[in-house]
């Protein structure tokens, strides 16, 4: 099992200046923000299971661009349809992390389907999405890193990760409109 | 031939094409069909077929971020499942425009559909959403053009109801 926090704050660490990340809201938003306020990040608070699409959206409107998104197995299962909309629209550049704590941990670490029989990584490939992998421990960052700069997308990676609730680290702002605007400044449009 | 047959679709897509609007997303409905050939032929659309219309929420979102323009087609009946998703342009501020072919209004004939076509402009102003309708074939392109301003130029969400009066029983006849 990845310990969360350290592990996205090292890819953070090390991120290179094509890179835009996303995180879906909850617990992946708190992690991307335990890296360091950055402009070039985007974090949802509300909204759950706009992430993926979202991400597609701004994939497809910023090609010379790597995006990554982090989001959670809630998340993620809340619009599953979306991995088929990303596998049959692809985009080469685009890295959706799933941090699959098997639970909804905000709410009182009640299971998710993914601690019973769902695998996220067989949907993601039955939906279309080739590159689909499980990492199951931080050893598997530098695979990570290349998936995430270097491959071609789009990809869907299983991160499992211990259910354990980790501090909350809010945004800058909780106002959606400062928070599309900084990271809009980063963009070209 | 000659230009007899002046499809109100054409109007929407001259301005999608007028406002560099070069997503289009949707979960089909006969009404949006020949709008969305249209969209497919052309080169400097990109057209997204959607599993659920609530995903064109976020798509579009993303989209405007990443810097294009959007449009989500849909028909009454997926307005409900945007329902939650429409927090995110709101909160954001970010444009939005969604184009919604109505059901369960005029004539109908499949009861299931009334309900959410009852409910769709109750639903969508419920979410702040500023709605605008068109109820005929010759005020499509200036509500479309209208509409799509609106959102682009002061950051709302917009949504145009496309009558079932105007799509007309014929569209339903042979289904």
């Amino acid at each position: 099992m990845i310990e969360r926090r350290p592990f996205v704050q090292k890819i953070l660490k090390n991120r290179q200046s094509n890179l835009r990340v996303v995180s879906g809201l909850g617990t992946s938003t708190w992690d991307l923000m335990s890296g360091g306020d950055d402009k070039a990040n985007f974090g949802f608070i509300g909204a759950m299971g706009q992430a993926i699409p979202f991400a597609l959206g701004l994939a497809m409107a910023q090609p010379d661009l790597r995006i990554l998104l982090f989001t959670g197995d809630g998340d993620t299962l809340m619009s599953l349809g979306s991995i088929a909309t990303v596998a049959n629209h692809p985009v080469t550049n685009l890295t959706i992390v799933v941090m699959d704590n098997e639970s909804y941990v905000e709410t009182g670490s009640q299971p998710t389907a993914t601690a019973g029989k769902t695998n996220l990584e067989i949907v993601a490939k039955g939906s279309g999405i080739s590159n689909s992998y499980t990492i199951k421990n931080e050893k598997d960052y530098d695979r990570l890193i290349k998936t995430i700069y270097e491959e071609k997308g789009p990809s869907l990676v299983v991160a499992k990760c211990q259910a354990k609730a980790t501090p909350l680290v809010f945004p800058h702002s909780f106002d959606g409109s400062v928070s599309i605007n900084r990271f809009m400044s980063t963009l070209k449009s | 031939m000659e230009g007899a047959i002046k499809d109100w679709r054409n109007d929407i897509y001259k301005v999608f094409k007028e406002l560099d609007i070069t997503m289009v997303s949707h979960v089909p409905d006969a009404g949006h069909t020949p709008l969305i050939n249209l969209c497919e032929k052309d080169n400097e659309i990109d057209v997204v077929t959607l599993t659920t219309e609530q995903d064109g929420v976020g798509l579009s979102c993303g989209a405007f971020a990443g810097g294009r323009k959007s449009a989500l087609l849909m028909q009454s009946s997926g307005v409900g499942n945007c329902i939650n998703a429409l927090a995110l342009p709101n909160i954001c501020r970010i444009p939005f425009l969604t184009l919604v072919s109505m059901r369960g209004e005029w004539g109908e004939f499949v009861p299931w559909q009334v309900p959410m076509g009852l409910g769709t402009p109750k639903v969508l102003e419920a979410m702040d959403v500023k709605v605008f309708r068109a109820d005929y074939k010759e005020e499509v392109g200036s509500t479309v053009d209208a509409a799509a301003r609106f959102a682009f130029n002061t950051n709302r969400s917009v949504a145009v109801l496309l009558s079932q009066k105007m799509i007309g029983a014929k569209q339903f006849k042979n289904g």
